[in-house]
């Protein structure tokens, strides 16, 4: 049987903090991209202009096809080569976060535009109608009257795909990125300890997942209530 | 933008001489569709046991099948497939672990990898099942016991029949989704799809046409699963429901 030895954690513990810290940067600004662009590629499929409607539907479709794992090595292989070629800079700058932060955004905007236009279909037909009948433009009606309204039945929904993209964030160990994850295994690595680190990082990311559900859960009631 | 586009790679045998680059791929492409294809049977089966569970009167049933749930969705399946990789082999008891541990590594990463990517989906596949039977009118599980139906029995000849038919939509994104997961697996150092494009990118220089040949093979499995399982999806609809004929 395995001997336990839990004393590299305490040591490691500002390291894996910063690793933190990094999930953590990922995870937000992919979620505030991924939903404005989300938003834009749901406005587009549900345009009545078929080339957009049609750029956002292959979009959509193709990034909802390709492995998260795939998207990522492409964003690390090709945002590198793109900027140097583009901008002249230098290869050997650091563009593993920037990457990383580009592709989930990307990713996830193309799931988030399926729970946005869902929820934008989810509004009665009436209020757009309404709005418009008070003199108000297509694009004013969208703004003030139907959007606010289904991102409020949205909200959970968001949040639930903002947690699953925070479990996400854990593949950037594949450009060998210290997140939160990356660092634990890197550390586990170091002192031998991989069985500890390991066990520690699932500890820790289910604590996380596990509340943020509840509390997910918690609002989506009161939300039904209200 | 300098960069020489050369499809022609793809035919050109390997630096070990043994095969050709897209025999690598297509080696790539079987282990992915194999690891995929047993990891969703087992995760069907043990999927629809939790699922019926978190349905059951008894609490102990369902407060078991509720917590293995929630373990397998609030960790990350990379978090999972390391701990199965590289910590259960150490806390199982001394002669499995060894025996685990001196058996083949392909054979070592194949089965981490399919134990992981089954349990990961099971967990989803029994929300799925759950969902189903719950959205079975109330009536029909009363009116099963009222018949005479033991519990076993109402679930087998009444909620069952009727449940499996409603999952199958939602049962094919889960479907679609354990083939992208199987990607992950690539980071153990199982040599499916993902892994051999990369390996692919190193050996032949050429990243464009090793990403896109994979990508393309993505979906290519994604579009025969979707109409695969659309076919089975009308054969069982069932009439009167939403989507129903």
């Amino acid at each position: 049987m395995h001997e336990f030895d839990w004393s590299s954690i305490p040591n490691a513990l500002p390291f894996l903090w910063d690793g933190m810290l990094i999930s953590l940067e990922i995870t937000g600004s992919a979620v505030l991209f991924g939903i404005l662009w989300g938003t834009l590629l749901a406005l587009m499929r549900l345009s009545s202009i078929t080339p957009l409607s049609w750029f956002a539907a292959g979009y959509v479709n193709l990034f909802r096809a390709v492995p998260l794992v795939m998207v990522l090595l492409w964003f690390f292989l090709i945002v590198p080569h793109l900027l140097e070629s583009l901008f002249g800079l230098s290869r050997n700058k650091d563009l593993r976060l920037f990457s990383a932060i580009v592709g989930f955004a990307l990713f996830e905007a193309a799931y988030y535009s399926e729970i946005i236009r869902a929820g934008i279909q989810s509004v009665s037909k009436g209020q757009m109608a309404a709005a418009s009948a008070l003199g108000m433009t297509y694009a004013q009606s969208m703004r003030l009257v139907v959007l606010p309204q289904a991102f409020r039945n949205m909200v959970p929904l968001l949040l639930t795909q903002g947690i699953i993209l925070f479990q996400d964030t854990s593949l950037v160990y594949v450009s060998a990125l210290a997140d939160f994850f990356g660092a634990a295994y890197k550390v586990g690595d170091r002192d031998g300890r991989l069985v500890e680190l390991l066990l520690f990082a699932g500890a820790v990311y289910f604590v996380i997942c596990f509340t943020a559900s509840r509390i997910v859960r918690y609002y989506q009631n009161k939300l039904k209530t209200a | 933008m300098s960069y020489n586009w050369n499809w022609g790679v793809f035919l050109q045998p390997t630096s070990a001489g043994d095969d050709t680059y897209l025999g690598w791929m297509l080696s790539g492409f079987k282990v992915t569709i194999a690891l995929s294809l047993s990891a969703w049977v087992i995760a069907l089966a043990i999927g629809a046991v939790i699922g019926i569970l978190r349905t059951v009167p008894s609490k102990r049933l369902s407060g078991f099948a509720t917590a293995y749930v929630e373990v397998f969705r609030n960790i990350p399946l990379l978090v999972q497939l390391f701990l199965w990789y590289f910590v259960i082999p150490e806390l199982l008891p001394e002669k499995w672990g060894n025996a685990f541990k001196q058996s083949n590594p392909l054979l070592q990463q194949f089965l981490a990898s399919m134990l992981c990517l089954a349990l990961f989906t099971s967990a989803r596949v029994a929300e799925q099942v759950r969902s189903g039977i719950n959205s079975l009118p109330p009536g029909q599980k009363n009116a099963g016991l009222a018949m005479g139906f033991t519990l076993p029995q109402t679930y087998r000849y009444v909620l069952l029949p009727m449940a499996v038919r409603l999952i199958v939509p939602p049962l094919t994104s889960e479907f679609l989704n354990i083939f992208k997961n199987s990607a992950v697996c690539s980071t153990i150092g199982l040599l499916e799809l993902a892994a051999q494009g990369r390996q692919l990118v190193d050996y032949t220089a050429q990243p464009y046409e090793s990403f896109i040949a994979v990508t393309l093979a993505y979906l290519l499995i994604n579009v025969v699963v979707m109409f695969g399982m659309r076919w089975v999806e009308g054969h069982v609809r069932v009439p009167g429901y939403i989507g129903g004929k």
